[in-house]
């Protein structure tokens, strides 16, 4: 039998089918994923529990569940007004921990503060903090065309660095055994837990706040509009008289503050100070959260659960099934792929004769 | 300073180097061609744990090599068609690639993390290396086919037009890149460490794709920029070495930092860059327009 496939660009454009493309995605992912289960020589059925559904069985699970999905939804709403306007600000991770320095820093600098301003005012430098070290990129981009993919993702190394060396030198724990660690923050630099004996925090108001701007700055604002504009035809735009390069610089600007709000909320809620290993890739994973959430405020929410899932997952898939915890990552690469992949349905109608 | 301290550290920069050679050449390649393959780290590490475990099993280093290639073809062939024939963002696509390979290398290599092997002789790939960036810069400037290459990466409508296959193409080179990432990455776990450990490439993915902008896409200056990396990589280490006081974060930042400043220095000139860069990189290509 001879299949014949026919493809024919789609003059209707299906919104229906734009967002059901991550639950295709997401399906694929849990069908291909069965099968790496099975080389590993255990039972998907099982597994799967292991992976998508222990973790959240009980109250504890369910706070770890929002303290990940939280820098992942905020890192991916910051990263979705670059991906709207066709930047590419691969450099999150550098740009979290940029946020945590400056705004830990705060934290360190007055460590026997009890004022209630010390927390704000972390919150304001952590924003800054990686504002600042996204601006960098989109100067080079907007003053000398430099390529920002790599310039982002350079400094994130350059970020890495820098926190290393506080933590080694200048604010190593003089009573931390030598590890490289601070000191922990002050009560006051701590970020207040929303139930007792649970670690989620209010960064989870936070991201629903970002959402809800996002949403009204996307879709009633000049300047969301710009960003669709210029998203969509860089031309059409131009003639519209659009500065793109200002668009440039606000969107990393946004991207960049989010980043360093969610390195902050991570070093001021769960880690309470600062070390090496602040961040386990959310700046990376975030861009999966994005494209996932289809750059949607709401969908973004959706999809950083998702992906926070994959995280809890793959730590209990280390304990429990002795598989280590990259198995996250390949989920989240497969999850990408095949959303990608589905977009091709959006774009175009298939025929099979 | 003695011949000999300068011959080792010579000897320690050709070694060094020989991986940003070979993921280079081949995305340069890639990239010639119109396709931008932001997936190398990942090739890299998949690349080097599927050579190494074949190592360690079989102790053969024909199969290791065989199987390490191999999955370079079939990961770049993934990507291909994903970018390709389902025409999606190269970028995501590329970011997909290189997270699922941090993945499945580390998934892989678990059991494997501590074996020691036998390493293998760097020279024979050093001097492949070379042999490698004489031979593309000669494909692409002195013959049809790296003509054609070219052809398709400038202006892919028009190369359709003249009876080029640019898909066919555009898969050729991207397999290449990829069977070329994957090379680095068996030398590094099997000559230059020789071991496996997660994520060992270190973003050597990435330089390499800085290098071939660095490059303006051109053969030799990619050769002559991976040794300025390598040479400063390896001179920061020596610096310490004779006491010059820094800590040595700012040491490790540098091959970074000197890459955006490269970048910088060869993309300001908007003229250059456009006359050197792909018109067609990044663009995917549509049939039925």
């Amino acid at each position: 039998m001879v299949f014949l496939i026919k493809v024919q660009l789609r003059e209707d454009y299906s919104n229906l089918i734009f967002y059901l493309s991550p639950l295709v995605a997401v399906a694929l992912t849990l069908f291909f994923g069965s099968f790496i289960f099975l080389i590993l020589d255990l039972s998907p059925i099982e597994s799967f529990k292991i992976f998508f559904i222990s973790p959240i069985s009980n109250s504890y699970g369910i706070s770890e569940l929002f303290v990940k999905a939280t820098p992942l939804a905020i890192i991916a709403l910051g990263l979705s007004y670059c991906f709207k306007n066709n930047i590419y600000n691969i450099g999150a991770e550098g740009q979290l921990t940029m946020g945590a320095i400056f705004g830990g820093g705060i934290g360190l600098l007055f460590n026997d503060s009890t004022s209630v301003f010390l927390l704000p005012s972390m919150i304001l430098f952590g924003a800054l903090g990686g504002a600042f070290w996204a601006t960098i990129p989109a100067i080079l981009k907007t003053k000398f065309n430099t390529n920002e993919i790599l310039t982002s993702l350079m400094l994130t190394y350059v970020a890495l660095f820098i926190l290393d060396y506080f933590v080694v030198g200048p604010w190593k724990d003089p009573a931390g055994y030598g590890l490289p660690k601070s000191m922990p923050f002050p009560d006051a630099g701590r970020l207040p837990v929303l139930i007792d004996g649970l670690r989620v925090h209010i960064g989870v108001y936070f991201a629903l706040i970002i959402s809800l701007i996002t949403y009204i700055i996307y879709n009633r604002t000049l300047f969301g509009f710009k960003l669709k504009v210029t998203g969509l035809s860089s031309k059409a735009s131009q003639y519209a008289g659009f500065k793109y390069k200002n668009l440039i610089f606000y969107t990393f600007i946004i991207s960049g503050a989010c980043a360093g709000l969610a390195g902050l909320f991570e070093v001021s809620g769960p880690i309470g100070l600062l070390y090496r290993d602040i961040s386990p890739n959310y700046g990376f994973t975030a861009i999966i959260v994005a494209f996932l959430g289809r750059l949607n405020p709401f969908g973004i929410i959706l999809s950083s659960l998702l992906i926070a899932l994959t995280y809890l997952g793959a730590e209990d898939a280390q304990l429990f099934l002795k598989i280590p915890s990259a198995v996250g990552f390949v989920f989240q690469g497969l999850v990408l792929f095949f959303l990608l992949g589905t977009d091709f349905l959006n774009k175009y109608k298939v025929f099979i004769k | 300073m003695s011949i000999d301290l300068i011959i080792g550290i010579l000897n320690i920069v050709l070694i060094s180097t020989t991986p940003l050679v070979f993921a280079g050449i081949g995305e340069l390649v890639t990239e010639k061609s119109g396709v931008l393959n932001l997936g190398l780290e990942g090739l890299m590490l998949v690349g080097a744990v599927t050579g190494f475990i074949t190592l360690v099993i079989t102790g053969n280093y024909f199969y290791s090599l065989l199987l390490s290639i191999i999955s370079g073809v079939i990961l770049s062939g993934i990507f291909a068609f994903l970018v390709l024939n389902l025409m999606t963002n190269q970028i995501a696509t590329g970011l997909a690639l290189t997270i699922f390979g941090i993945g499945l290398s580390a998934m892989l290599g678990k059991k494997f993390g501590g074996t020691p092997i036998d390493g293998l002789n760097p020279y024979y790939f050093i001097v492949i290396s070379f042999l490698l960036v004489f031979f593309i810069a000669y494909f692409l400037s002195k013959t049809k086919t790296g003509l054609i290459v070219r052809a398709v990466g400038e202006n892919h409508n028009s190369a359709y037009a003249l009876g080029y296959n640019v898909i066919k193409t555009r898969y050729l080179t991207i397999i290449f890149g990829g069977v070329m990432s994957s090379l680095a990455g068996y030398y590094i776990s099997i000559c230059y460490a020789p071991m496996w450990q997660e994520g060992m490439t270190a973003g050597r993915g990435w330089i390499a794709l800085a290098l071939v902008v660095f490059a303006t896409w051109r053969p030799w200056r990619l050769l002559v920029g991976a040794y300025i990396f390598g040479g400063v990589a390896i001179m920061q280490m020596n610096l310490q070495a004779i006491g010059v006081k820094l800590p040595g974060q700012f040491f490790n930042m540098m091959p970074y930092l000197a890459t955006i400043i490269v970048l910088v220095f060869i993309s300001s000139n908007k003229l250059r860059l456009k006359l050197s860069a792909p018109s067609s990189l990044n663009i995917p290509f549509e049939k039925n327009q």
